[in-house]
């Protein structure tokens, strides 16, 4: 273990706030939302309870190529679009790094589900022969990984980390990681999910997770509030570029932020509901100060995972509370942007790398009456404006697995 | 919709138009002496889509073992109007 420092050089997104880094923060700090009704007819022909999602406010056709976006899956295309802007944004060009010391890790929660519902039907409907050969490339979740890979030559090693709300979240963890160890010198992380769909749709609400708050789309997400009746299903996909700092020093790049240390754990607990000692997610996060040598009263704020469920949102301030304290601000990014699902970790932590590069925390959406079992200062209507050292960003996917990621102003 | 008589051109036309479909490659490089792989670009899975297009389009069916043989625009020019 070489023990190098780790920094967050080059940011991308495109999210239902917007089809880029900078409308999405945007739509963070100005209160805008990203969920809206569903106008698909398969909301009415199966009457699903929830009829509202978090849908990509630029459609990946009209940023992708036609004939390169006909040969990937919704997915795939969210996560080339953000894994361009990100390199770009890293300042970086064809051939700039040596393919053997660049790496890629991009997660997903369900990955090319809208491939496998259309090729089947058309199976169903048309045989064989209408089944493009390209199937299986669009629908395996290692695919929006590997189309980066392929795009930016990414030779030390492309993984796909899958681990339900979390995986974009250990896609940065585990780019840490290959970093820290010296496998690469430059890792492109982050996650990138698109499966709205009616079976997918079906599946949440059977589940009893999500809002059914159909009247009035944009106060459905709404964590931490007395109201709040779920999450928000949404799309869309997060990268960062990380680089061991001697290497971005040594360019003369922009650093944004480091990515001090990392945390993770498994709860074992129960397949959907987390611990409601939060006992695994405070363990996430005090192993993300220790692997970072953080002394907790450095850390002034936590972007949560908060996801406008009735027993999860208060669970995670106990969490937090146990590992850091009742010092840090916090904020839920899912009031805006809906539940990304294995995207959202690494939108997350383009809010948090953000928040810590402006010194600005975004509001929590929809937040009229705090529930009584949140007692640590929660950031509402203005963004707050605020000198950070250290903040933390958290996910925690279906399955119990805990991510936390500390991130460092520099 | 295979037409009675297709003359050469509008196999080369027909082929042009399913290239550009698959594979963003212009109608007019799509051209007898093109090497589909080497200059065209196109890899193996775009092929066998082009095969199931041209199918539909000349009513001539491609089996894989065929379509491997298909080297140039020409070769798939003369396979459709043998077999058409």
């Amino acid at each position: 273990m070489s023990n190098a420092e780790v920094v967050v050089t080059g940011l991308g997104a495109t999210t239902p706030l917007g089809g880029d880094v900078e409308s999405t923060w945007d739509g963070l700090l100005t209160g805008r939302s990203g969920v809206a009704r569903l106008d698909e007819d398969w909301v009415e022909r199966f009457e699903l309870p929830v009829k509202i999602a978090a849908r990509l406010a630029v459609e990946p056709t009209e940023v992708l190529p036609r004939v390169e976006a006909r040969r990937l899956d919704r997915s795939e295309q969210v996560g080339m679009i953000a894994a361009r802007q990100a390199w770009q944004d890293a300042g970086f060009g064809e051939d700039d790094v040596d393919p053997e010391r660049l790496g890629v890790v991009v997660g997903t929660g369900i990955g090319g589900a809208t491939t496998l519902l259309n090729m089947d039907d058309l199976l169903e409907t048309s045989g064989l022969r209408k089944v493009s050969p390209l199937t299986v490339p669009m629908l395996m979740p290692n695919g929006p990984a590997a189309y980066i890979g392929l795009e930016l030559k990414a030779r030390a090693g492309v993984h796909a980390p899958v681990s339900a709300c979390a995986s974009g979240a250990e896609a940065i963890a585990m780019a840490w990681r290959m970093l820290r160890t010296g496998e690469a010198d430059v890792v492109v992380a982050g996650g990138a999910e698109a499966c709205i769909a009616a079976i997918t749709m079906a599946g949440f609400a059977q589940s009893r997770t999500m809002s059914t708050r159909n009247d009035d789309p944009a106060a459905a997400s709404r964590p931490w509030d007395v109201e709040r009746d779920g999450f928000v299903l949404g799309e869309g996909a997060g990268i960062v570029v990380l680089e061991r700092a001697e290497y971005a020093k040594a360019r003369g790049a922009r650093i944004y932020a480091s990515l001090a240390g990392i945390g993770t754990s498994a709860d074992s607990y129960h397949i959907t509901a987390p611990d409601p000692e939060g006992t695994g997610q405070a363990r996430a996060m005090t192993a993300a100060l220790r692997t970072g040598d953080i002394d907790p009263a450095r850390v002034g704020h936590v972007n949560a995972h908060a996801t406008s469920t009735p027993v999860g949102d208060v669970t995670e301030t106990v969490a937090v509370r146990k590992a850091i304290g009742e010092h840090p601000v916090l904020t839920a990014p899912k009031g805006a942007l809906g539940h990304l699902l294995g995207a959202a970790g690494a939108v997350e932590s383009v809010a948090t790398v953000l928040s810590l590069y402006h010194g600005l925390i975004p509001p929590t959406q929809n937040l009229s009456e705090i529930d009584p079992g949140v007692s640590h200062d929660v950031v509402t209507g203005e963004p707050r404006k605020v000198d950070l050292d250290v903040a933390i960003n958290d996910s925690f996917g279906f399955g119990g697995h805990n991510v936390s990621l500390a991130f460092a102003a520099v | 919709m295979a037409d009675k008589q297709l003359t050469e051109q509008d196999i080369v036309a027909g082929l042009a138009e399913i290239v550009e479909e698959v594979a963003g490659v212009a109608q007019d490089e799509v051209t007898k002496e093109k090497s589909f792989v080497d200059d065209l670009d196109i890899d193996s899975l775009s092929m066998v889509e082009i095969a199931v297009q041209a199918e539909d389009k000349f009513g001539v069916k491609i089996p894989d073992d065929e379509l491997a043989n298909l080297k140039t625009v020409g070769d798939a020019v003369t396979y459709v109007a043998k077999n058409s």
